[in-house]
C-alpha cells in the first residue's frame, strides 16, 4: 500500500510540474507578452519599459524558474489589473468556488445514486427510463443555457430566487443545480451499471438464500460494493467541476475563482490567469490522487495497477 | 445443404454479419432518431444559402426584435429578428454550419492525435505506453475551458483558432479508448501470426489493428464532436470564441441574454437547437456502440 501511494504521489508531482510549465508557457504564445500587455496603441518605448519592468527581456526558462520558485511558496506575483498579490485575490475568491463545488457534487451524488440504484433494481422500468432520459439530456444540455433558463423561470417569472450574486445560501441554489447536473449523468450511469453487476453476483444470491431481507441485501451487500468506483469518480468529477465552474459563475455572476479567471482573461491579466490554471490543475491532481488512494484502500485489487 | 441441424450449415445459410448489423441498426430507436436529426442538420448546413430566407448578416434598424410567428410575428421572419434586426431563422441555419464544422474538424484533429498516441501506447507498451499515459494525465489535469479561453484570448478569436485549440485539447478520450482497445487486440493470435510471417510494423498497425479498433473509434468521434460543439458554444457565449457577426449558436444565446427579461425566445431558440444537435449526436454515438458491440450491451 505504501509503495502504491508513493508511486502515485511521484506521478502526481511530475504531472503537476509539467502542468506548471505548460501554464507558464501559454503566456508566450502571443510571441511578445509586453506588447500584448501594453495594448495596440502603446508606443515602442512604453512596450520596452514594460518589458524591462516585468522582466520579459530575460530568457524564458529563467523567468519560468523564478516563477515556479515563488509559486511553490505561494507567491504568484502581482495582478496587472487589480494591483494586488495574485495569491490574496485567489484565496479570497476560492471560497465561493469551493462552496459551489461541494454543493454541486453533493447535489449530483444525492440525485444520481438513488436514481441509479432504483434504475438497477428494476431495469427497463419507468424509473429506469426516466433516469436514462435525465442522463442523456444532461450530457447534451449546454450548462450556460440551462443556467439562463433557470434564471428566466425561477428568478424572473416566478421571482423565487435571486438571479445573481453570492450573498445568501439562496444565491447558490441555481448554480448548484446547474453544476451538479453536469456531473450527474456519469455518476448515475456508473451506479446503475455497478448495481446491476453486483446484483447478479453469487454473494447476493447467497445473502438472499440465507433469508436476508431485501433492504439489507440492497444496501448492506450490494450498494456497499457498487459504491466504491462511484466514490472515486465523484472525486475526479469534483476536480473537473471546479474547472467547469467558470461558465456557471459567469452566468450567475458569482464572484468566485472561475469568475476571476474570466475577468482576468478578458483583461489580459496574465499572472492571474497562469496562477488560476495552475491552481485548478492542482485541485484536479489532488482529487484524482485521493481517489486513487481511496480506491486502493477500499479495493486491494487496485493496488497492483 | 438443407440439414439445418448442422451448426456450420446454419451459420452459412443464416444472415451474414453485415445483414445482422443492419437489422440491429434498423431496430435501434435512438440510433435512427440521432442519425436522422444529424443528417437533417447536415443537409440544412450544406444548403444554407438556398434555405435561408434572408441574409444572416443583413441588419435592419426598423425591424429589431420582431417576435417569432408563434408569439404573434409574421411569416416574413418565422423565428423573428435579433437586436440588430437580423433574421433569426437565417442566422440559425448558418449557425448550423459553424457548429458542425467546428465539431467535425476539431474531432478529426483530436482523433488523429489521440488515435496515434493510443494505438502506439497499446501496441508498443513499455516506455511508449508510460509516456502516453503520462501525457494523458497531464492533459486531464489542465482545465479545458480555462486553457481554451486563455489561448483564444491570446491568439484572438476566430473560427480557425477555436477549431485548432479544441482539436489540440480534446484528444484525451481518443487516446484512452484506443490504447485500451489496441492493448486487447495486440494479444490476439492473428497479430502474433502477422509478426511471425514478417509483416512490417506499419502494416500490422494499419491493416491488422486499425480495422479492428475502428468501431470504437467511430463512437468516440461522435461523442467528441458533441463535446467540441458544446465547448465552442460555451466559449462563444463567454465572448472568447467565434466573434460577431459570425452566426454561432453560443454567441446568439449570449447576444440574446441582455434582452432575456422581455424576449426570452432570443435565448430559448438557439439553445434548443444546440441541445437537439448535441443530443442527436450523442444518441447516434451511443447507438453505434450498442449496434457494433452487441455483446457489450447492458
Amino acid at each position: 500500500m505504501l509503495t502504491f501511494i508513493l508511486k502515485r504521489l511521484g506521478l502526481a508531482l511530475l504531472v503537476a510540474f509539467t502542468v506548471s510549465f505548460i501554464s507558464f508557457s501559454l503566456l508566450f504564445l502571443s510571441g511578445d507578452p509586453a506588447a500584448a500587455l501594453a495594448g495596440e496603441t502603446a508606443s515602442g518605448e512604453d512596450v520596452e519599459a514594460l518589458r524591462r519592468l516585468y522582466g520579459f527581456d530575460r530568457p524564458m526558462l529563467v523567468q519560468y524558474g523564478e516563477w515556479l520558485f515563488s509559486a511553490v511558496r505561494g507567491d504568484f506575483g502581482e495582478s496587472y489589473y487589480f494591483k494586488l498579490p495574485v495569491s490574496n485575490l485567489i484565496a479570497e475568491r476560492l471560497q465561493v468556488t469551493m462552496i459551489l463545488g461541494v454543493c454541486g457534487i453533493l447535489f449530483a451524488l444525492l440525485t444520481a445514486v438513488p436514481l441509479g440504484v432504483a434504475a438497477a433494481i428494476r431495469p427497463n422500468s419507468l424509473i429506469d427510463r426516466f433516469a436514462l432520459f435525465l442522463s442523456v439530456a444532461g450530457q447534451a444540455m449546454p450548462s450556460f443555457w440551462f443556467g439562463l433558463i433557470l434564471i428566466v423561470v425561477f428568478a424572473i417569472q416566478l421571482g423565487w430566487l435571486p438571479p445573481s450574486g453570492a450573498d445568501t445560501w439562496r444565491h447558490f441554489i441555481m448554480p448548484t443545480i446547474v453544476l451538479g447536473y453536469y456531473a450527474m449523468p456519469a455518476i448515475m450511469r456508473l451506479t446503475r451499471a455497478g448495481m446491476l453487476d453486483v446484483l447478479g453476483s453469487d454473494f447476493i444470491r447467497t445473502a438472499r438464500a440465507k433469508g436476508a431481507g431485501e433492504t439489507r441485501v440492497l444496501f448492506k451487500h450490494a450498494l456497499r460494493n457498487a459504491i466504491i468506483p462511484v466514490v472515486s469518480l465523484a472525486a475526479v468529477q469534483m476536480g473537473f467541476m471546479l474547472g467547469g465552474s467558470i461558465v456557471v459563475e459567469s452566468v450567475f455572476a458569482l464572484h468566485g475563482a472561475g469568475y476571476l479567471a474570466w475577468e482576468s482573461i478578458a483583461r489580459n491579466d496574465l499572472p492571474t490567469v497562469q496562477a488560476l490554471i495552475l491552481v485548478f490543475s492542482m485541485f484536479y491532481i489532488v482529487f484524482t490522487f485521493l481517489a486513487d488512494v481511496l480506491n486502493a484502500w477500499l479495493d486491494p485489487r487496485m493496488r497492483s495497477a | 445443404m438443407s440439414d439445418v441441424t448442422d451448426p456450420l450449415a446454419r451459420e452459412i445459410e443464416g444472415p451474414s454479419p453485415r445483414q445482422m448489423l443492419k437489422s440491429r441498426a434498423a431496430s435501434h430507436k435512438g440510433l435512427i432518431f440521432g442519425m436522422s436529426v444529424v443528417a437533417f442538420l447536415v443537409l440544412v448546413a450544406l444548403l444554407a444559402p438556398v434555405l435561408a430566407p434572408h441574409d444572416p448578416y443583413a441588419q435592419s434598424l426598423m425591424k429589431r426584435m420582431v417576435p417569432p410567428v408563434f408569439m404573434g410575428g409574421t411569416w416574413e421572419h418565422p423565428l423573428g429578428t435579433d437586436h440588430l434586426g437580423r433574421d433569426y431563422l437565417s442566422r440559425l441555419i448558418y449557425g448550423a454550419r459553424v457548429s458542425l464544422m467546428i465539431g467535425a474538424i476539431a474531432a478529426l484533429i483530436s482523433g488523429v492525435i489521440g488515435t496515434a498516441m493510443g494505438v502506439a501506447a497499446g501496441y508498443f507498451g513499455g516506455k511508449v505506453d508510460a509516456v502516453v499515459t503520462f501525457l494523458i494525465n497531464v492533459r486531464l489535469a489542465m482545465p479545458v475551458v480555462l486553457v481554451a479561453l486563455a489561448v483564444v484570448a491570446i491568439l484572438g478569436g476566430s473560427l480557425t483558432v477555436v477549431i485548432c485549440v479544441l482539436g489540440l485539447l480534446l484528444w484525451d478520450r481518443f487516446a484512452v479508448v484506443m490504447r485500451a482497445s489496441t492493448l486487447q487486440i495486440s494479444r490476439r493470435d492473428y497479430i502474433a501470426a502477422a509478426q511471425v510471417i514478417g509483416a512490417s510494423t506499419p502494416r500490422i498497425l494499419l491493416s491488422e489493428i486499425m480495422p479492428n479498433v475502428f468501431n470504437n473509434l467511430i463512437v468516440i468521434v461522435t461523442l467528441e464532436m458533441a463535446h467540441a460543439i458544446l465547448l465552442e458554444a460555451a466559449l462563444s457565449f463567454l465572448g472568447l470564441g467565434v466573434q460577431p457577426p459570425t452566426p454561432s449558436w453560443g454567441l446568439m444565446v449570449s447576444e440574446g441574454k441582455n434582452m432575456m427579461l422581455f424576449e426570452p425566445w432570443l435565448v430559448l431558440i438557439p439553445g434548443v437547437v444546440l441541445f437537439v444537435l448535441v443530443l442527436a449526436i450523442n444518441l447516434m454515438g451511443d447507438g453505434l456502440r450498442d449496434v457494433t458491440a452487441p455483446e457489450g450491451r447492458s
